[in-house]
């Protein structure tokens, strides 16, 4: 169907050329500036020798930073683990139901996803804070049991909220607030493309539902899982506003460090050099997704053949 | 009615699971997890106290307080201005990027789609500081210009990391054209612009809007690629409600908020209507 682009060189040139000179000059230039100073150093205080210097990745993996960069992986692993746990119970839902429920459903999952992400993160800071509505809900319960002891002759000391905010359970806590819906979607869409009549073979030779979901349907919705695992995985190690507004002192991740050494200490050559070791975490995760999708999809077509 | 009961009175078939009480009770949880949390932020921007948590009354108090606030008032100018000059610039890149990718065979194709993607892939804080670098360092935009201009930098960051989606919108409604079509019209001597505007143009109208819509909902929610690109007289509506809620949850910020969540859902709304099932479709078949 594709024509060359030599039949018709002017319009080519006329569709082709503003695109990609934008690509070229507002994002792909940046970026490899950015490339180059992770190679670079400081030389004074508005000045950047890129000299081919690795000093800036070998201060990354120094224990204070490789710290940091496992630690923000494991909140992302942990917060993806989690998702597919809430998500995935959610999407097999969405799966059998009726048509009309099911659009009324997905709108239920991606409605969240369309509103804005300090909004949302902001609006978990209203409910976990000392005074929040968790810990309020709480105080009145406790007050409540206390007047009931107090009659006893046993009041109880006073209430102490539950510490939930600036703490690495709000980050995780919000991590799978705001990235529930990437791992939804495509555990539904791979979900929805499974052949019906397996599940009820399954089912009507003895197998009994849970059976079923581990041996039958998880294997054939493997895909899926994978793209709702990378989709989740990548956005969670690279989160920003979630750690800063959420997190403590020591819930700090990747990217709080990054935006440090941009903004406050003013070492861009290293902040450079952690940017790029994340994006290569990225590429990594994204690398993987593929190569398990083309095995899958190599081993289907020679079971088919 | 009766129907209906008698249905429901039927024990569910293997494959209802929707109506089994475990599962049912799971996406309760869900809706709760998902929606309590911004329903009470927007239930209590009405409330008449200022300790926010207890009920004490209807009052549009703080969205008074919101709306007079001069600086609240001016990022979300700035936040409206950027989405609207970014939304048109992503839509014109996005169509051309979809016509090209949709038309042509051309050598180098596939390392375009790849770097096509990067901007939807790259994490937001990698294009924030690169963008950051880039207009210290290699085009410092002058922010005494006169506004809007000086929104400049944020535009043009804005414009790079939403036509990619606008793109991918846009090529899969190209997707369903019939070339025939174009065929038939080149056949009765249409010239290639006259083919554009009369045959491809009317059919790539609803990836254009839905496009654009998409383009003008990531503006209006971007913080962090904005946070440094903003400078001190260029903040938006979403980082002036960072600097407001770095420490404090106050009634006035959850007005602000709650005025920011109704117009996106409503965009929403209309772009899911407007979109049709095209890009549903799109992403089911591939």
């Amino acid at each position: 169907m594709d024509e060359s682009w030599k039949r018709a060189k002017g319009v080519f040139a006329a569709v082709g050329i503003p695109p990609v000179f934008w690509l070229a000059a507002f994002f792909l230039i940046p970026m490899a500036i950015i490339w180059a100073y992770s190679f670079g150093e400081n030389k004074n205080l508005v000045e950047i020798s890129v000299n081919g210097t690795f000093a800036n990745y070998a201060h990354a993996i120094t224990p204070l930073y490789i710290g940091i960069i496992f630690k923000s992986f494991w909140y992302a692993v942990v917060t993806t683990a989690l998702c597919l746990i809430v998500g995935f119970p959610v999407a097999v839902a969405i799966t059998f139901a009726s048509d009309k429920t099911k659009t009324w459903l997905l709108l239920l999952i991606m409605l969240p996803f369309w509103t804005n992400l300090l909004i949302r993160t902001y609006a978990l800071m209203a409910v976990l804070r000392n005074e929040g509505f968790i810990n309020q809900f709480l105080s009145l319960l406790w007050d409540g049991v206390s007047h009931l002891t107090a009659l006893a002759g046993h009041p109880l000391p006073p209430f102490q909220p539950l510490p939930l905010l600036h703490n690495t359970f709000a980050v995780i806590f919000g991590l799978v607030y705001v990235q529930l819906p990437f791992m939804v979607l495509p555990l539904y869409a791979a979900l929805d493309r499974l052949d019906r009549s397996l599940l009820e073979a399954s089912l009507d030779l003895g197998a009994g539902h849970l059976t079923t979901f581990a041996r039958v349907v998880t294997p054939l919705a493997m895909p899926g899982i994978v793209s709702g695992v990378v989709v989740t995985l990548i956005p969670s190690v690279g989160a920003y506003l979630t750690p800063d507004l959420l997190g403590g002192p020591s819930s700090l991740m990747i990217a709080n460090i990054i935006e440090r050494q941009f903004k406050t200490a003013d070492n861009w050559p290293f902040g450079s050099a952690l940017s790029f070791l994340l994006m290569y975490m990225t590429f990594l995760a994204i690398a993987v997704q593929a190569i398990v999708a083309r095995n899958r999809r190599a081993a289907a077509s020679e079971a088919a053949s | 009615m009766s129907e209906l009961r008698i249905r429901d009175r039927t024990p569910p078939g293997p494959l209802e699971y929707l109506r089994r009480w475990p599962l049912r009770l799971w996406l309760a949880a869900v809706a709760v997890f998902l929606y309590a949390p911004l329903i009470t932020l927007m239930v209590f921007s009405f409330n008449n106290s200022k300790r926010n948590i207890v009920w004490r009354g209807f009052t549009l108090d703080y969205y008074v307080a919101a709306f007079q606030d001069s600086d609240l008032i001016a990022a979300f100018g700035n936040s409206l201005t950027i989405a609207f000059i970014s939304t048109v610039v992503s839509v014109a890149l996005g169509a051309l990027t979809a016509m090209l990718l949709w038309r042509f065979r051309f050598p180098g194709k596939t390392l375009f789609e790849g770097a096509l993607s990067l901007p939807i892939v790259v994490p937001e804080i990698c294009m924030g500081v690169a963008m950051l670098v880039f207009f210290t360092q290699i085009m410092p935009w002058p922010t005494s210009l006169p506004w809007p201009l000086n929104l400049g930098a944020i535009i043009i960051s804005h414009i790079s990391f939403s036509f990619s989606f606008v793109a991918i919108v846009i090529r899969a409604r190209l997707a369903s054209f019939n070339r025939e079509l174009e065929e038939a019209a080149r056949d009765l001597g249409a010239g290639e612009w006259r083919i554009f505007r009369d045959v491809i143009l009317p059919h790539m109208t609803p990836g254009l809007v839905a496009g654009g819509l998409l383009a003008f909902t990531l503006s209006l929610d971007d913080f962090v690629i904005t946070f440094f690109t903003s400078g001190p007289d260029t903040t938006t509506f979403p980082v002036k409600v960072y600097s407001m809620v770095r420490f404090s949850v106050t009634p006035e910020v959850n007005a602000a908020s709650t005025i920011l969540i109704v117009i996106t859902v409503a965009l929403t709304f209309i772009a899911l209507r407007l979109q049709g099932n095209d890009v549903a479709r799109n992403a089911a078949g591939g």
